[in-house]
């Protein structure tokens, strides 16, 4: 229960901050959160199972186009669309770990790497249905979920802390369950764990599904509370990007995720104010943590304070 | 009963078991005795499904084993502690028991039944498995195997390394399942460390069977132990 406590502690911080925030961190609390659920995503699939994928962007992609293309080109309202977005990310996960988890190591991250550049390409290549690189607008009058008008600035926090915190809920729940202790024993030791009776390939592909499954959601929202979809998004750029989160957050931590969304987030904004080599700074930033904190924020905090946290 | 008909298996093309047949009976310890490299782990890697066999056949009572995938042989009754423990070091000693238990549907009775044998890990439960002594960690990796109810135990060098007292109390562990009716499979490179508790001695050369002899008739004529094991 105390577990429980601490993480609903931070949503309730986050719902105090709703009404105290300066509009400019407002909106960016708003996006941090969104990614971080797609970064919780990943992490349940590289922090707790041990599976490095480079292939992410695909699931939230998949998730975002899904609920797009439905939008623009189905006519659907913002609900049928969002749970289109989450079936795309479900099936394309499934589809894709059927394939990939034929593999391990190295072979892994090179094939999920290489299905989402195929799908990057995909979007490219039917640039007619995805207006390709340029991507489309999801114009106000389509983002109105149940008489809630999702571009407003304030509705559009809550409904991205709500998904935050269903995410994070999810994700302490699924890694303190019997399904989530199986996980982190395969990540430990994946023949032991097969020695023991279990399928571990059926597991993993419930967890490969799972991940999936939460990227494409994250997706789905980015798109629809930001109004944007485009290829950026499809792009490795984005497969990259929640294993930096997850790694400087602490991976295999539930907060780790949501830790190192806010810091990447802020330190490559701040250091955009400072020079036009703001990625500099973020490697340099990258580097230190990796030397001092080589387990993440959560990790370390894990390591020196509570060695119980989830 | 454990069986192996004549099984040949290896690592791809490299063949280590000839030809192998043995036979592990309930309520018995047998000891498989060989030098190093003579196949001693990988008879127990092929029992346990995680080598494919080249030929021959595994039984377990009427249910092949070798017709099985390798996540139904420990659900069919065979618990296997490798060599060097392998646990789930970042799990607790609690979570490690926990998914022992699980993978067999068996519940809070066997935790108890296990916990008893090993009162040990009752004061450690919510200890990382990483933080146990030697001796501890070998206790825990017996425990999540016998958290399955096995009817046949496989054994890698369970005493390797450990200190005279944890080795006196994990053979207590190792007779008193076998007087429950478990048939327990042993490998060991020290006959010393065997020959008073293991009821027959198998030995191993080359991949292939050498001559199966119960205990007391090794104890009066070691020849066969000086052949095989070399010492």
């Amino acid at each position: 229960m105390r577990a429980y406590a601490i993480h609903a502690g931070l949503l309730a911080i986050l719902l105090a901050l709703h009404f105290t925030l300066p509009a400019y961190h407002h909106g960016n609390l708003a996006r941090v959160m969104v990614l971080a659920s797609y970064a919780m995503g990943y992490n349940l699939l590289f922090g707790y199972t041990g599976l490095l994928s480079l292939g992410h962007a695909l699931f939230f992609a998949a998730g975002m186009y899904g609920m797009g293309l439905g939008i623009q080109h189905l006519g659907l309202s913002p609900a049928p669309a969002l749970l289109l977005g989450l079936a795309s990310g479900a099936v394309v996960s499934g589809l894709l770990a059927a394939l990939a988890l034929r593999t391990s190591g190295v072979a892994f991250m090179i094939v999920t790497l290489m299905f989402a550049q195929a799908g990057y390409l995909t979007v490219l290549y039917f640039g007619e249905v995805t207006r390709g690189d340029e991507g489309f607008v999801i114009q106000q009058a389509q983002r109105v979920l149940w008489g809630v008008d999702l571009s407003a600035e304030g509705n559009r926090y809550i409904a991205a802390l709500l998904l935050f915190g269903t995410c994070l809920m999810v994700s302490l729940w699924l890694v303190r369950s019997a399904f989530g202790r199986v996980l982190v024993a395969i990540r430990e030791n994946e023949d032991r764990v097969r020695m023991l009776g279990y399928d571990v390939f059926a597991h993993k592909l419930a967890a490969m599904m799972i991940s999936g499954g939460m990227a494409a959601l994250a997706g789905a929202a980015y798109g629809l509370l930001f109004g944007y979809v485009g290829a950026t998004f499809a792009s490795v750029q984005y497969s990259i990007f929640p294993l930096l989160w997850v790694l400087l957050g602490g991976a295999g931590t539930v907060l780790g995720p949501f830790i190192g969304t806010l810091f990447m987030f802020y330190l490559i904004d701040l250091g955009s104010d400072l020079t036009t080599a703001y990625m500099l700074i973020a490697g340099v930033a990258l580097v230190l943590l990796t030397l001092f904190a080589p387990q993440g924020v959560m990790g370390e905090v894990r390591r020196r304070f509570w060695r119980e946290l989830p | 009963m454990l069986r192996l008909d004549k099984v040949s298996a290896g690592y791809g093309r490299a063949q280590v078991l000839h030809d192998l047949s043995l036979e592990v009976t309930a309520g018995e310890i047998i000891c498989l005795l060989g030098r190093n490299g003579a196949g001693k782990s990988t008879t127990m890697r092929a029992i346990m499904g995680h080598l494919p066999l080249m030929s021959g056949k595994i039984w377990l009572d009427d249910t092949e084993l070798s017709a099985l995938p390798p996540h139904n042989v420990p659900r069919a009754g065979v618990g296997y502690v490798p060599q060097g423990r392998r646990l789930f070091a970042e799990l607790s000693v609690a979570q490690n028991l926990e998914i022992g238990l699980r993978a067999r549907g068996n519940g809070p009775e066997v935790r108890e039944d296990v916990l008893t044998l090993f009162p040990r890990l009752r004061e450690r439960l919510g200890q990382k498995a990483q933080t146990l002594s030697g001796g501890e960690q070998q206790m825990l990796a017996m425990a999540r195997a016998l958290c399955l109810r096995p009817d046949v135990l496989l054994l890698d060098e369970p005493t390797e390394g450990l200190q005279p007292s944890m080795i006196a109390a994990i053979r207590e562990v190792i007779t008193g399942l076998r007087d429950t009716g478990v048939a327990v499979l042993l490998v060991e490179q020290r006959i010393d460390a065997v020959l008073d508790i293991a009821n027959r001695v198998a030995f191993i050369e080359n991949g292939k069977g050498g001559p199966i002899m119960s205990a007391e008739a090794l104890r009066a004529d070691r020849s066969a132990v000086e052949r095989y094991v070399g010492v």
